[in-house]
């Protein structure tokens, strides 16, 4: 059975929210969402690196090693702001800007070899996912397919460490658990998730798929696991809307599935908001 | 890079240079300056979330308009990026969300718009749109005489209002809530702030684009801050590492022409940032690790002197030392004290004679004021504090190479002049 485009543009995109939006709940909770989207800036350098070393578009060992810049742009705030002294919005401004200033420098200077082009640079080319395939299904969605599967795992195997690093890092460290260890674990994992995701989406869209997602669900519900599950499915329903919403405008597919996420958090603020004021009438 | 297009640069013949440099030059001026408020009031992200959020206004100008007329686009830009802010204040006063995810919102939620604004009007076929992806990666290349006056216009307002102002926004910068208790309108000058900002990224957006904009306000300012206390020199030096970023910026990308002007600048300004970083005097790391090590060798002689005053306490009438019986004395010195020893040689505090020391008399006085300090301290702390004696001897350690001679006066006028401390050793005078 042959499968159409917009099926696997739509399972694409939702295979990029579902994976985004577990990790960003993670990165809303811990006050990290900015830390989130500096990392998703500054895997370009890395990006660019990687294509002009293998010469390829999906080598993933390359792409293991781009994401070891969005690890290395989280080091580069900390030495800013605790070495330094530089405070800490500044500290993150310098350095995702200045990392992704030298992947732009990259990619224009080596623009012969390195294969990217500025539009995907900002937003992806998610709509045209059908055209590398492996076994009849999209390489992206393998690949996106098996880092959904890690980041489950993840999760699930690492769900204790995670709660109680992300609630209470203190009452953490009296019980041993190394916070610092979950912490560069996350944040390895938001580093390896907007390289893979880079393709479908580019580097500054990634961003809304980390953070809008798992703050509409943090509207909704108090429960980690529940938060997690909404997150999932908010991304999902994005993905399908924002592809049919980017039908009707002939527009960009990932940024339509962008402004879909962000209706859906307005209504979940009005919604949140209309139940607050209903329980304080009634107190 | 030669000597060549070295002239060729700086004599600015060429209009193309011209326009570049006029452009980055303003730009430097006008965000640097507006830039440093937004980095003491600690909003620096709020400067990304606006460069992102003009994207959609510059876009639904041109859908509404159907112009490219400079003005009408800022418009635009003008509008969405005070919206955006808007847009985080509503997030954060209405729900439980931090205002770093706000921010993240906003400016991901804005730019999507944007994109697919920008992706609407490109397959409408509309004219006069090929210039509008610039407004994403910037091209300082595509500067126009239009582009300049603009900016120049926007510099001024901005040079201006700050001038004017600038009593009122030092005080919002520095104590809001005194500012607010003294009855200032704050809330009309964080508006005002927040316009320039909003003012300065539209103008800015098309050199540099959305993304390296945030750099443009963020980064000069938080190098000058490593240079200086007083507001006022640290809006000068912004503004100068700002056009010396600039400048740099327009210069590696016009003596190799596959290099982007935006991305330069935002690295050279950067590169500015470590240099601060590292060199500048007080706050660098360079000077702080000195000082940290000028105070070290201090707190070091000044404990040998003490210890050689102790051995001469212990054994009246023995004058010279061995290093053996130093180092017992001070086993946590005994790295540090081959150059101690000499550093002291050399200040006079100590003479040597067959690899044994003795103090001189101004070293001796040295010595005793050491003690004193140490033994009054610990007076001041078991009369007057009430602690026990066997707990005070870390802190009158510590504390012994910190007094100046006024508190010191102070503190043994305060106990009456004692004759003996705690431990019943005699305090010298």
């Amino acid at each position: 059975m042959v499968m159409s485009d917009a099926f696997w543009i739509i399972l694409t995109g939702s295979l990029v929210a579902a994976t985004s939006g577990l990790l960003g709940c993670f990165l809303v909770l811990r006050k990290m969402a900015l830390v989130g989207d500096a990392i998703s800036h500054a895997v370009l350098p890395g990006i660019a690196i990687a294509f002009l070393i293998s010469g390829s578009r999906s080598s993933v060992p390359m792409l293991l090693g781009a994401a070891a810049f969005g690890l290395f742009c989280t080091v580069l705030i900390e030495v800013f702001s605790k070495r330094a002294r530089v405070q800490e919005d500044a500290a993150i401004g310098i350095s995702f800007t200045w990392l992704f200033a030298i992947g732009v420098i990259l990619i224009t200077f080596f623009a012969d070899k390195v294969d990217l082009d500025q539009e995907c640079v900002l937003y992806g080319e998610i709509a045209f996912v059908g055209f590398e395939t492996w076994l009849g299904i999209p390489v992206a969605v393998w690949t996106l397919g098996v880092l959904l599967i890690f980041i489950l795992a993840m999760i699930g195997l690492g769900y204790k460490g995670l709660f109680i690093t992300t609630f209470d890092p203190e009452y953490a460290t009296t019980l041993g658990i190394s916070v610092a260890g979950w912490h560069y674990l996350l944040m390895s994992s938001v580093s390896v998730t907007t390289v893979f995701t880079f393709e479908s989406v580019g580097a500054i869209l990634v961003v809304a798929f980390l953070i809008i997602p798992a703050a509409t669900a943090y509207l909704l519900t108090h429960k980690l696991k529940t938060m997690l599950l909404l997150a999932t499915l908010i991304g999902i329903t994005s993905s399908i809307l924002g592809y049919y919403l980017a039908l009707w405008l002939n527009a960009s597919i990932s940024g339509s599935m962008v402004v879909v996420l962000g209706v859906l958090f307005i209504v979940a603020l009005a919604v949140s908001r209309g139940k607050r004021m209903q329980i304080s009438a009634f107190s | 890079m030669d000597a060549n297009t070295f002239t060729r640069f700086f004599s600015l013949q060429d209009p193309n240079v011209r326009f570049v440099l006029a452009g980055m030059v303003l730009l430097g001026i006008a965000s640097s300056t507006i830039g440093t408020f937004a980095f003491l009031r600690k909003r620096s992200l709020t400067g990304d979330a606006v460069a992102h959020s003009v994207l959609p206004g510059v876009c639904l100008a041109f859908l509404i308009f159907q112009t490219r007329n400079l003005w009408v686009l800022l418009g635009g830009a003008f509008v969405t990026g005070w919206l955006s802010i808007l847009f985080v204040d509503l997030i954060t006063s209405k729900s439980r969300i931090k205002p770093d995810a706000a921010i993240g919102i906003a400016l991901s939620f804005f730019f999507a718009i944007g994109i697919v604004l920008l992706t609407y009007i490109q397959q409408t076929g509309l004219p006069g749109q090929s210039g509008l992806n610039n407004f994403l990666l910037g091209k300082a290349a595509a500067m126009a005489p239009e582009d300049i006056r603009t900016m120049s216009l926007v510099s001024i307002v901005i040079v201006g209002t700050v001038a004017v102002f600038f009593q009122p926004f030092r005080l919002l910068s520095f104590d809001p809530d005194f500012a607010k208790a003294t009855g200032m309108p704050v809330r009309f000058y964080e508006t005002l702030l927040t316009t320039l900002t909003v003012l300065a990224v539209a103008a800015g957006i098309q050199a540099v684009g959305v993304v390296l904009m945030a750099a443009m306000l963020i980064t000069p300012p938080a190098a000058a801050r490593f240079w200086t206390n007083k507001l006022g020199v640290m809006i000068l030096l912004s503004v100068l590492f700002g056009v010396a970023g600039g400048i740099l910026g327009a210069y590696v990308s016009f003596a190799n022409n596959k290099m982007p002007t935006g991305p330069w600048v935002v690295t050279m300004t950067s590169l500015l940032v470590v240099a601060s970083i590292l060199f500048a005097p007080g706050k660098g790391v360079f000077s702080r690790w000195w000082k940290k090590r000028q105070y070290r060798n201090k707190v070091q002689r000044e404990n040998l002197l003490k210890a050689l005053y102790h051995l001469e306490e212990a054994t009246p009438g023995k004058q010279w030392f061995g290093l053996p019986e130093i180092m017992e004395k001070r086993p946590d010195l005994s790295d540090a004290l081959a150059g101690q020893l000499r550093q002291l040689q050399r200040n006079g505090m100590i003479e040597q004679s067959q690899n044994k020391y003795a103090v001189t008399p101004e070293g001796m006085t040295e010595g005793k004021r050491i003690v004193r300090i140490h033994r009054l301290w610990e007076m001041y702390l078991t009369e007057k504090m009430n602690i026990a004696s066997d707990h005070v001897h870390e802190d009158a350690e510590a504390i012994e190479h910190i007094i100046t001679p006024e508190l010191e006066e102070r503190l043994a006028a305060l106990l009456d002049y004692p004759e003996k401390d705690p431990h019943n050793k005699e305090i010298p005078w």
